[in-house]
């Protein structure tokens, strides 16, 4: 008899995530019972619809060492076989802490997850998106970090709910506040254009080639981790894992390599362009056209060719 | 304070990567390596600690081509101490690593913190800084953007989603798993690292005990098969910007 599938549930100023979702519907073709760790408010459990049972403790602080230690105690009194754990900036931590609680691997970066012959299969994105590689767990339990995608959100009835009890460690960990981005800079959730700046544009002088496009085109400009870890542009213009998800008609990526935590941000954009010196970059692979080249070249015959047409 | 920061080399992204014979493992032959890059910003954020509240960094690696250089590099830009963790078996996961360079940690220990990347390109079965303090014992905090210390608490960012970060205190001593240093890694002069080769000294310790066995078996390593690619445009840059203007305008996109 297969074993129970567990997913951590994830939940985002109030509500249930996406992702959470997404990983039920995966955790159902896993096969076995469908149950749902609620590390929180109780009325969350109906939303988890298509599982079938959600544990849930209402005692536990949102930080990565108490989830971790509630997560801990659950699987090793119940003995699941595997618990899908959201690749998010929210849970990674939590789900990284709570297998090297329980001597696990916590194998990241999941697409997909297959069963084979009673084997938990796991396709995994390594090295920023250019190779990809298929890992077993060989023990049991395994925790997977699964990435935002990696199927649709389930459907289905509400699940029942089982009330348990948690043991928390004194709390070395304490969570005071939340800061939000800083207000007054354009929304680029809102934009129909966007032209976004990757490690390729290589300056900060060279910003102004996307500034140029992106003012031609009538977009603002966004960026991947690289532009915004150098102070390029400001966190409020960040797409992707840790910034926003955007949805623009037109997506022009300069110097941009593809990582999964980029393109995370990106799946609602209609139209994609790619530009990047190189032709492996996983960004083809997401692009609907592509062109392998200097953006630092392209940047300004396109800005060019934008306003001669216009 | 006095700040251990956990180092790693993995192979740069910006060359093409080639699946060994074994289809499961990197072909090592024309392998170039850096620095982790989450772990040069928590080497950062370690440097900018110490100017802020004075004390030690001491960086820690377990041994691989180029870690001397890197090495180097991170005492021209600030660290005070760099020690090599030697004689580890070859080939071993996130995990077995993190294992045995928390018993070499341990070693180097007091400490207030302990830096590393929250991640790094190849991990695939754990991430090293949440390993490392559960095996010390420690708390641990991933995805940080910003530390400030002073006293037996540590303030720390992480980041979420959509720009919200949260604060969080933290007791020291503590793991981080750095996302971002405050500031961008800085850059020093080849000049400044070679002076430093000519003065400085690798300390080594040897690994202890042995490497605990994997608990994930690599399947397979390959190129990701896609179910769609772009449909490339060809020519100088004129001719490309030409045609895809074409392309947007009968999109009714300009």
């Amino acid at each position: 008899m297969p074993s129970n599938i567990w997913v951590l549930a994830e939940t985002w100023r109030g509500q249930v995530t996406e992702t959470t979702l997404e990983l039920l519907t995966l955790g159902r073709e896993l096969g076995g019972k469908l149950e749902v760790v609620l590390l929180g408010n109780k009325s969350l459990a109906a939303s988890l619809v298509g599982a079938d049972n959600v544990l849930c403790a209402e005692n536990v602080a949102p930080t990565p060492e108490a989830v971790a230690a509630a997560l801990t105690q659950l699987v090793k009194e119940r003995q699941p076989q595997a618990v899908l754990v959201p690749w998010t900036n929210l849970s990674m931590d939590a789900g990284a802490l709570a297998a090297a609680q329980l001597n696990a691997p916590f194998i990241g970066g999941c697409k997909d997850i297959k069963a084979d012959a009673g084997t938990l299969v796991a396709q995994c994105v390594v090295y920023g998106g250019k190779l990809e590689a298929a890992v077993a767990a060989t023990t049991t339990p395994a925790l997977f970090g699964v990435l935002p995608g990696a199927r649709a959100a389930s459907s289905g009835n509400a699940p029942a709910v089982t009330d348990v009890t948690v043991t928390l460690p004194e709390a070395k960990v304490k969570f005071t506040k939340y800061l939000e981005p800083e207000a007054g800079d354009v929304d680029i959730t809102q934009q129909n254009v966007l032209v976004a700046v990757g490690r390729g544009i290589q300056t900060k002088d060279n910003m102004e080639l996307a500034n140029d496009l992106a003012a031609a085109l009538g977009g603002a400009v966004c960026g991947s981790r690289p532009v915004i870890d150098q102070g390029w542009l400001p966190l409020s213009r960040q797409v992707g894992k840790s910034g926003m998800q955007v949805k623009p008609k037109l997506y022009v990526m300069l110097g941009i390599s593809g990582a999964p935590e980029h393109v995370e941000g990106i799946k609602g954009a209609q139209l994609i362009v790619a530009v990047n010196t190189d032709a492996a970059a996983p960004v083809f692979n997401v692009a609907h056209y592509g062109i392998v080249g200097d953006a630092l070249e392209i940047a300004p015959a396109l800005t060019d060719a934008v306003k001669a047409k216009k | 304070m006095n700040i251990l920061v956990l180092l790693k080399m993995v192979p740069d992204v910006v060359e093409e990567l080639e699946v060994a014979g074994d289809g499961k493992s990197l072909d090592a032959s024309f392998l170039r390596t850096i620095i982790n890059e989450r772990d040069d910003h928590a080497l950062e954020q370690a440097i900018l600690l110490k100017e802020r509240h004075g004390g030690k960094v001491t960086v820690v690696a377990l041994d691989a081509p180029d870690i001397d250089d890197t090495f180097f590099t991170a005492i021209a830009k600030g660290a005070d101490r760099a020690v090599k963790i030697t004689d580890a078996p070859e080939g071993l996961t996130t995990q077995s690593a993190a294992r045995l360079c928390a018993e070499a940690i341990a070693g180097l220990l007091p400490a207030d913190l302990i830096l590393t990347g929250v991640q790094a390109l190849d991990d695939l079965d754990g991430l090293s800084a949440a390993l490392i303090a559960q095996q010390l014992n420690f708390p641990y905090v991933g995805v940080v953007t910003a530390v400030s210390a002073g006293g037996p608490t540590a303030t720390v960012l992480k980041e979420f989603a959509g720009g919200v970060r949260g604060e969080f205190a933290v007791t020291l001593p503590a793991v981080l798993g750095v996302q971002a240093a405050e500031k961008p890694p800085r850059y020093v002069p080849i000049a400044k690292v070679r002076a430093v080769m000519k003065t400085s000294k690798i300390e080594t310790v040897s690994a202890p005990g042995e490497a605990a066995a994997a608990q994930i078996d690599v399947r397979q390593l390959a190129k990701p098969v896609v179910s769609s690619h772009a449909e490339m445009l060809d020519g100088s840059p004129e001719e490309v910007a030409g045609k895809l203007v074409e392309l947007l305008a009968q999109r009714g996109l300009l």
